[in-house]
């Protein structure tokens, strides 16, 4: 069996005396799309911003491509050039344009010539459908819109794993749409992702696999058949029956 | 086309945009006249006007107040330049992080510290008049310099902490973002902190700038001959006021577009985050 492209091994973080993430372990392999569920606080967005190395570990490792990138030797900026990441409130920079916003990390970090990463920036707003909005700004743009150039960002340098954390979770319900459509093309297109979600609906339609988060553990996992139709752990049993009472799924 | 309704509401709008100019020139007509006339008959006014509005005397001495302001503006731009620069400088040390930069750190918060309570007055008799009597090598004696080199000192400090407010504003989700792109901490600072930090501070440092541009008079009280410098000699060579109201209204002059400027740009930030 090849090295998984992400191995997260018994990570702990605690924040004082809260401790968020309690030993988890997760493998994501190439191609793979994994969604962590858990209700709110349960430390699914600790545990990629773990990954992300924007937090640092108390304990455990981080593993991508088989290299350890929480070992505090390892240059963390060169460690994030595997990963892109996008966060649930977009988090564009407001003082450049889309274009800009696209090929900075191209232009900055991987020193691509500007026209390269243009032309690249182009084509890739024109897969999100938005290279007409190229020369805007972030502020003239919706929820949704702002999103899909968040997603662009986080693909001009293509990553080996692209993590999602609640990307939908601050949009407006007739937005969420568009920019789970245009996961769901990437998951199609064999990008790994580790996405984070509060949409089960969408889970179960396009993940490999679904990890149950609960208290900052990893409860269960499986297909999301299985964890999201017949699950044995009464903790995620609690959880889909909230959601289910919610009319979420 | 519009309803007929919709033309005599315009009409009675304007109708009524019409009184209200007509009752605001009516009530200006009124009360200028009325503060003229108490004006002109106190007991007092001749002397005032003789030594304080004389026209023939702010007439003869303007060319020479002219010119010392010359000298305060190209004062006001050297300095405004290096303040801006040595802020920005003085700000990012102090943000910055890790164990190497500690001293340099510490330094820059002793230095804001030290020279933000200093009264200006104290620092320009220092600098002007202690820094020549050491009588070191490489000390320039130019009172323009010394007194330049004090507002320097003094306005960097000031401005630095607005600036260090600045990059605090800017909210740590977008450090987040450019770090997850992998840029470096120096790349997020200066491609990502400082442009949305200095929009931010712009109004204020607008402000400091109108405060810097009549602090460069204070230069005259080493004995550069600036604008209030001149208005002094003149003031003693005619043995009346009016040199110092002339300088100044020159002074208020100058501030005004700076204010304006200002408001124009606060009333436009304000606009946009409101949009948000």
């Amino acid at each position: 069996m090849t090295e998984p492209v992400l191995s997260v091994r018994g990570v702990v973080k605690r924040y004082g005396d809260h401790t968020v993430l309690d030993g988890i372990s997760l493998d994501v392999r190439e191609h793979e799309v994994v969604t962590v569920i858990g209700s709110s606080g349960s430390g699914k967005s600790t545990l990629l911003r773990c990954v992300n190395l924007l937090e640092e570990l108390d304990d455990g490792q981080v593993l991508l491509d088989g290299v350890d990138v929480s070992d505090p030797r390892v240059d963390a900026d060169v460690a994030r050039r595997g990963m892109g990441i996008v966060f649930q409130a977009f988090n564009l920079f407001p003082h450049m344009t889309v274009l800009d916003n696209v090929t900075l990390a191209p232009r900055v970090v991987h020193r691509v010539p500007r026209e390269e990463a243009e032309r690249n920036a182009l084509d890739l707003l024109d897969r999100v459908g938005l290279a007409d909005r190229a020369g805007g700004y972030p502020e003239q743009l919706s929820g949704g819109q702002q999103q899909r150039v968040a997603i662009a960002r986080a693909l001009a340098y293509s990553p080996r794993l692209l993590l999602l954390d609640e990307i939908t979770s601050a949009l407006d319900p007739e937005l969420v749409g568009e920019v789970l459509a245009l996961v769901r093309e990437l998951a199609e297109a064999g990008r790994t992702i580790l996405m984070a979600t509060h949409e089960m609906g969408f889970a179960r339609q396009v993940a490999d696999r679904v990890v149950f988060l609960d208290g900052g553990r990893l409860v269960e996992s499986g297909p999301p058949e299985q964890v999201l139709g017949e699950p044995v752990h009464p903790r995620t049993r609690q959880f889909l029956r909230r959601i289910i009472d919610a009319g979420r799924l | 086309m519009t309803s007929e309704l919709q033309r005599e509401r315009l009409a009675y709008k304007r109708s009524r945009s019409r009184r209200s100019t007509l009752v605001a020139l009516l009530s200006t007509a009124v009360f200028a006249a009325a503060v003229g006339v108490t004006v002109a008959r106190a007991p007092g006014w001749p002397r005032v006007r003789q030594s304080f509005f004389n026209v023939e005397i702010a007439w003869r001495s303007l060319p020479a107040i002219l010119e010392g302001l010359w000298l305060n503006l190209r004062v006001l731009a050297v300095c405004g330049v290096l303040i801006v620069v040595f802020a920005l400088v003085v700000a990012v040390l102090r943000t910055l992080r890790g164990p190497v930069w500690f001293p340099l750190r510490v330094l820059a918060t002793v230095y804001v510290d030290l020279f933000r309570g200093m009264p200006l007055i104290i620092l320009l008799y220092l600098v002007g008049f202690g820094l020549p009597a050491l009588r070191l090598t490489g000390v320039p004696n130019d009172f323009v310099v010394l007194g330049g080199a004090a507002l320097v000192l003094a306005y960097t400090a000031f401005v630095a902490e607005v600036f260090r407010a600045g990059i605090e504003s800017v909210h740590p989700s977008q450090v987040a973002a450019a770090r997850s792109l992998g840029l470096g901490r120096r790349e997020t600072m200066r491609l990502v902190v400082l442009p949305q930090a200095v929009r931010r501070v712009m109004p204020a440092l607008l402000n400091d700038f109108v405060s810097l541009q009549k602090d460069c008079g204070l230069i005259s009280v080493l004995g550069a001959v600036d604008a209030v410098r001149a208005a002094q000699i003149e003031q003693a060579r005619a043995f009346n006021f009016t040199p110092y109201v002339v300088a100044g209204l020159l002074f208020v002059l100058l501030a005004v577009p700076t204010a304006r400027f200002a408001d124009a740009l606060g009333r436009r930030v304000e606009r946009r985050q409101g949009g948000r």
